[in-house]
Parts: C-alpha cells; sequence; structure tokens
C-alpha cells in the first residue's frame, strides 16, 4: 500500500506541492490527473524517492520511500530516453541489473519480453536505429522487467499508434491482474476511464478531487438523460433534464406521455468533462 | 543495498572501451608521434628521387667545372653555349646552372633554371658543391700550408656533457635538454588528459540529460552514485590508454634501441660515460643515452597518481558543468572557470622547465589545481619525496572537495531543464 501524507514540496517560492495526501491500495490502478504543471512529475519524483519532500511522508507499505525501494518500483517518464549507442540488448541487461537483477535472471525475463513483444530481432540494434515507437517498447520493457510491485507510468501510450497503445493498455490490465499496483498519469481521460479504480486531480499543487472513478462520475451527474421514444414507428433519441425536485419515475412519467419509450439512461458526465469543470472553477 | 558504482563503471568503461574508435585512437597516437618525428628525418636522409638527374652547367667564367663530379644522382653536362639555346637543344636535363662570372666576386652570380619545380635535394646539393670547391679555392689562395686542416680542427664541436651525482655514489648521464623536453612533454600529457577525459565527462553527462535517461537513472541509483561511477568509469579509460602507451613504449624502445646502440649491453655509468664523450655519436644515440638515465618507473607512477588526482579534481567539475546545462554548447560559460586554472597550469610549466625551482613554479606545484602539471615539470630535476607528498595530500584532499561541491550542483542540476542557472541559482544549490 501507497501512503502519501500531507506531502509538501516547494521550489523557491513556489510551491509545488501543498499538503497533498492519498492512498494507493495494492492491486488497484490509480489515476494521477491534473494540468500541465500542476505538480504531478513532482509528486511522482517524490514517489520514486527521486526528490525529498520539504514536509509529510511518502510510504510504500509503512516505509519512507527512498531509492532503497527502488527494486520494487518501476518508473516510466514522460519524457523517454535511452542509451543512444548502446543496442536494445545492453540497455535492457543494463537497466535490468540497476534494477538489482541479477545478470542471468535479467537475460530470462528479457527474453520472455522480447517474445511476447515479438523484437528478438532487434536485440543487436542500437537504440538510434528504431523508429520512436519501437524504442518506447523497449522502453517499456526496461520499466517493467525486475517485477516491480508498484508501477508508474507517466502518459505510457503517448507515442504509440492505436494498435500498440491497445497493446500496452493490454500489458498493463495483465500486470495489474498479476498483482502489480499502478499509478496511471495521463491526459487521455478516455484510458482513465477504462482503466483505472481511482483517480487524483491535482490543480495548483493541490488536490482538488478523489476517489472511485464510478463515484465521482455519479457524484457530478447533472439529471441529464437520454430518452428514445417511438413515435409513428420512427426511433426519436431526445436529451432531457430532470428538474431538482422531481424523481426518477416522475419524469418518466412527464415523458410518457410524449410516446412510446423504448430506452431510458442517465447521462454521466465524461471524466473528460469533469476534468475541465474541475479545473476551470 | 549493495552500491551500484561498479554497475555503472562497467558499464561506462565498456562503452568506451569497446569503441573501435578508441582502439584506433590508442595504436594511432604514439605512431602518429614517432612518424611526426621520424618522417622529416627519413625524407631528408633518404634518397626519394632514385633517377639519376642530368644537370646541365653553363658556366661563362669557366672556372668551375671542377666543381661538379657525377655522383650516385647526378650527372653533369657542361655547355658552352647560350641559354635558350641549351634549352632547346637538351630538353632532358633537369635544369641548367647558369655561373654568369667570378663567384669570389659576386656569389649572387649563379641561377638554376629548370621547367619543373626542382625537389629539395637538388638545388641544396648544388650549392654545397659550389661552396666546397670556391671555399677550397679560397683558402688554397691564401698560400699558407696546411691551412686547410687547421681550418677542420678549428671546427671541432664540443659536448658538454652532463652527469648527475646519485646518493650511492654512481654516475648518471643526463642531458638538460632531454630533460626539460621530457618534463614538457609529460606536461602536455597531463594537460591534454585532464582536458579530454574531463571533457569526456561532461560530454557524458550531457547527453544523459538532453536524451533524458537521465530521470530512468536517478530513479534507480543515486545521483551522487552516478556521477562517481561516470568519473570513475571514465578514468580507468584514461589509464587503459596509458598503459598500453607504456607498453606499447617499452616494447619499441626495446626494439629500437639495440639498432641505434648496438653495444650498450652492459649499461655501466663508465660506459656510457665513454660513449657519451665520444663525438662520434649522433644525436639520436645521444638521446637514447639521456633516456636510458632517466627512472621511468618514478616517472610513470608519480604521472599516473598526478593524472589520477588531476583528473578527479576536475572531473567532478566538469560533471557539475555538464548537469548544469541542457546541450553542450551552452557549457563553455561554465567551463571557462575551469579551464583558467588548468591554462595558467601549463604556462607555469612552461616557465618551469627552464627554472624549475622558482617561487612561483614551487608553489604552483603545491596548489591542487595547477600541482598535477607543474610538478611532473619540476620531478625530473629531482624534487624531495616530502615536496611530492604533501602536493600529492592536498590534490587529493581537494579532490574530495570539489567531489562534494559537484554532486550538490549536479544533484539537482540533472532535474532542471529549460533555462539556463545563474551563478546565484547554483550557489543556492550548493547550501541547498
Amino acid at each position: 500500500m501507497l501512503i502519501i501524507n500531507k506531502v509538501s514540496k516547494s521550489f523557491g517560492h513556489k510551491r509545488a506541492l501543498d499538503e497533498i495526501s492519498m492512498t494507493v491500495q495494492d492491486g488497484t490502478i490509480y489515476g494521477l490527473l491534473g494540468p500541465n504543471g500542476a505538480g504531478k512529475t513532482t509528486l511522482i519524483r517524490i514517489i520514486n524517492g527521486i526528490t525529498a519532500p520539504d514536509s509529510g511522508e511518502a510510504l510504500l507499505d509503512g516505509d519512507r520511500i527512498s531509492l532503497d525501494k527502488s527494486s520494487q518500483i518501476g518508473y516510466l517518464p514522460e519524457e523517454r530516453g535511452l542509451y543512444k549507442k548502446m543496442t536494445v540488448y545492453e540497455q535492457v541487461m543494463y537497466l535490468a541489473q540497476l534494477k538489482g537483477m541479477s545478470a542471468a535472471q535479467a537475460r530470462e525475463e528479457m527474453r520472455n519480453w522480447f517474445k511476447r513483444f515479438d523484437i528478438t530481432s532487434w536485440q543487436k540494434k542500437k537504440i538510434e536505429e528504431l523508429s520512436k515507437g519501437m524504442a518506447q517498447k523497449v522502453q517499456f520493457i526496461t520499466t517493467v522487467i525486475h517485477r516491480p510491485r508498484l508501477l508508474i507510468l507517466d502518459e505510457p501510450f503517448s507515442g504509440f499508434d492505436p494498435i500498440n497503445a491497445e497493446m500496452i493498455r493490454q500489458e498493463i490490465l495483465r500486470l495489474n491482474q498479476e498483482g502489480t499496483t499502478v499509478i496511471l498519469s495521463t491526459h487521455n481521460m478516455e484510458s482513465v476511464e477504462m482503466l483505472c479504480q481511482e483517480i487524483a486531480l491535482i490543480n495548483n499543487g493541490r488536490i482538488v478531487l478523489q476517489g472511485n472513478v464510478q463515484q465521482i462520475r455519479r457524484q457530478h451527474r447533472s439529471n441529464q438523460f437520454r430518452v428514445v421514444y417511438e413515435i409513428n414507428g420512427q426511433s426519436v433519441e431526445q436529451k432531457v433534464e430532470k428538474k431538482p425536485e422531481e424523481t426518477n419515475n416522475d419524469l418518466l412519467k412527464r415523458l410518457a406521455k410524449k410516446g412510446e419509450i423504448t430506452a431510458f439512461e442517465e447521462i454521466l458526465p465524461t471524466m473528460n468533462e469533469i476534468f475541465i469543470k474541475t479545473v476551470q472553477s | 543495498m549493495n552500491s551500484k558504482i561498479p554497475l555503472i563503471i562497467g558499464h561506462e568503461y565498456r562503452t568506451r572501451v569497446m569503441k573501435r574508435s578508441f582502439l584506433i585512437i590508442t595504436l594511432l597516437t604514439p605512431i602518429l608521434i614517432v612518424a611526426s618525428i621520424a618522417l622529416p628525418v627519413v625524407l631528408i636522409t633518404s634518397q626519394s628521387d632514385d633517377a639519376q638527374k642530368s644537370i646541365a652547367v653553363i658556366d661563362k667564367s669557366g672556372l668551375y667545372q671542377p666543381a661538379f663530379t657525377d655522383s650516385e644522382n647526378y650527372t653533369f653536362l657542361f655547355l658552352d653555349e647560350d641559354l635558350q639555346q641549351a634549352r632547346n637543344e637538351h630538353p632532358e636535363v633537369a635544369g641548367f646552372l647558369y655561373i654568369t662570372g667570378d663567384l669570389t666576386d659576386s656569389l649572387q652570380s649563379v641561377t638554376f633554371y629548370s621547367e619543373k619545380q626542382p625537389n629539395t635535394e637538388t638545388v641544396p646539393y648544388l650549392r654545397r658543391q659550389l661552396s666546397d670547391y670556391v671555399n677550397q679555392q679560397r683558402i688554397a689562395s691564401y698560400n699558407i700550408p696546411h691551412l686547410e686542416e687547421i681550418i677542420a680542427q678549428s671546427k671541432q664541436r664540443v659536448n658538454i656533457n652532463t652527469i648527475k651525482w646519485e646518493k650511492d655514489g654512481s654516475e648518471h648521464i643526463t642531458s638538460s635538454d632531454i630533460t626539460e623536453l621530457s618534463g614538457l612533454l609529460i606536461a602536455m600529457l597531463i594537460f591534454m588528459f585532464i582536458f579530454m577525459y574531463g571533457g569526456q565527462v561532461m560530454q557524458g553527462v550531457v547527453q544523459e540529460k538532453s536524451s533524458r535517461i537521465m530521470e530512468v537513472m536517478i530513479s534507480s541509483v543515486r545521483p551522487f552514485e552516478l556521477m562517481m561511477g561516470k568519473i570513475i568509469g571514465i578514468a580507468l579509460v584514461g589509464l587503459t590508454q596509458v598503459m598500453m602507451w607504456v607498453i606499447i613504449g617499452g616494447i619499441a624502445f626495446a626494439v629500437i634501441t639495440p639498432f641505434v646502440m648496438p653495444e650498450t649491453q652492459a649499461l655501466s655509468a663508465d660506459a656510457m660515460n665513454q660513449m657519451a664523450s665520444n663525438p662520434e655519436y649522433s644525436e639520436i644515440q645521444e638521446i637514447f643515452i639521456a633516456l636510458m638515465g632517466f627512472d621511468f618507473l618514478k616517472i610513470i607512477v608519480l604521472f599516473i597518481l598526478y593524472f589520477i588526482g588531476g583528473y578527479l579534481l576536475y572531473a567532478s567539475l566538469f560533471a557539475a558543468v555538464g548537469s548544469v546545462v541542457d546541450n553542450e554548447t551552452d557549457s563553455q560559460q561554465f567551463t571557462l572557470p575551469i579551464s583558467i586554472p588548468i591554462m595558467i597550469a601549463m604556462f607555469v610549466a612552461i616557465q618551469a622547465t627552464h627554472s624549475p625551482n622558482s617561487a612561483l613554479a614551487v608553489w604552483c606545484s603545491y596548489i591542487p589545481f595547477t600541482s598535477p602539471i607543474v610538478m611532473l615539470v619540476r620531478v625530473p630535476y629531482d624534487v624531495a619525496w616530502w615536496e611530492i607528498a604533501i602536493s600529492m595530500f592536498i590534490l587529493y584532499l581537494s579532490f574530495i572537495g570539489t567531489t562534494w561541491l559537484s554532486g550538490k550542483i549536479y544533484r539537482t542540476g540533472i532535474l532542471m531543464y529549460g533555462k539556463k542557472p545563474s551563478w546565484k541559482e547554483i550557489w543556492k544549490w550548493i547550501k541547498y
């Protein structure tokens, strides 16, 4: 379990993080959202043990996070980077060993991943010879090869074509099912809805929204409903708003007068709408 | 948790040493140095133009025909016609030496005409032949008996042998020229190494930053480990290079020595003394005698110790510079304060080759930023061991200081992108 407890961090006069608290349960996929410059990267660096908070603490399974925990954490930074002159094989081996794997372990895991991504033939290629998407795959492997318990992914889908993005999405889900806790930072709200159970929305260094994705969407409902009538054998779709004092049944009764209702469902706001509304207010 | 420095050292070392360019440069540099010294000698001494040349001599004075006798390379053709006419009639000759009058009256009355640019040997050869002949004639004209021999004797070249008394009473032949030169060479080498390998450290850091691998790296290792791993790894690359050169140099020396000095199997000081005082020995042999008088082991050991100390002192500063900039072009502003002391050291070192015990040289051989270069120039002149010990102690102590300082800058700098920090900001990082 990852617990962030009242973490603050300032750079000069700028307060990048202001008493941030959150709890990430084991085995969940946690979405870390926020506009650019909100403080996400700083928070991610603190969770990684790269930077220390000015006050507050970040605990992984009850222990303060430092670099000693690095073998349990996998981090895919937003700005991808690999040693350009190294071959794919050397690169993966080096980073895996830096995460504390033995050479033999690293070699075996690498073989599995290369097979899974069908890139065994790239091993001898230098990073600079790879296309951006290919390099991204290698980077993803270097992030997860040491079987981290906590995986921090910053914009994991950027730079991938739809097919590869889907492949990465499936890998994230698979790793999550195997017990890996995932922190996902992304601007792609669609994937947040698809993957995340919980989210925290950060703005100006503070958490402005936090909780279960479905609950949040329900909390933000704006009494919008989608109704489909059958009028003269024709299907008509309409968006209607429920009055505050009305119940659903009241609304249905009111609508039933217009014609035969064939479908009725509440329109929950998308995370995208919630994001924009919350940040702008 | 185990330190990851060995892994990083291994990576930094391997990626550099395994490069083809490393092997090429390491092998090529000594060859280039030797070649740049040997080539001119070879070019001058060897008969590069094997074909025999014929030279037409048109001597209007009729005095100098005896000066030219056919040799291995030149045949002479004596003509008594007009220059233009001769040119038309004898297209086969390499050139025309046209003597218009008595050379004792005017030394300017000789001209060499040719269709092609004459090669470097021809004209000097002709001049030598002609001058010798003119000199002989002049000497003869004084009518003094044995004058020629007297002059030859008066031209004796004097050699001063320098012999250094060792504590144990033995004698060593030295050559102050060689000592001076070798001191300078060693200083140059250290200077080059600090800049070259320090620069590599900086470049490495900048590359890690600009390729954005830095963030991945420091999520696995401490910034200080990353910095030290890189510095040590590159130091080992440098030492590998030095070792290879020592081995190549040693083999070359062992192979060449018997050729240059056939009879120096037993190197008693006496024997060398005799050799050195023998004016028949060539300059190359003198150099070898002087080289044999060197305590190579001492110089190599001190070179390596000062290289390590000097390199470590500067490398961490170079790493700090690399960490504060985003690309190499921005680095110049920050490398300046580092390169100035190295430059000063080099100037003092050049001075010190003439006066190794001047106050400036002595002080600079203690100051850590200049000592690796300056002290090594003084070492061939026999510096007391305690002086070396003190200078070395200060150097290694300062290395800890600069590394600590650089570590602080590095730690913050590697995560900063975008704007170049000001000196004031860097100062804040250090205090932070």
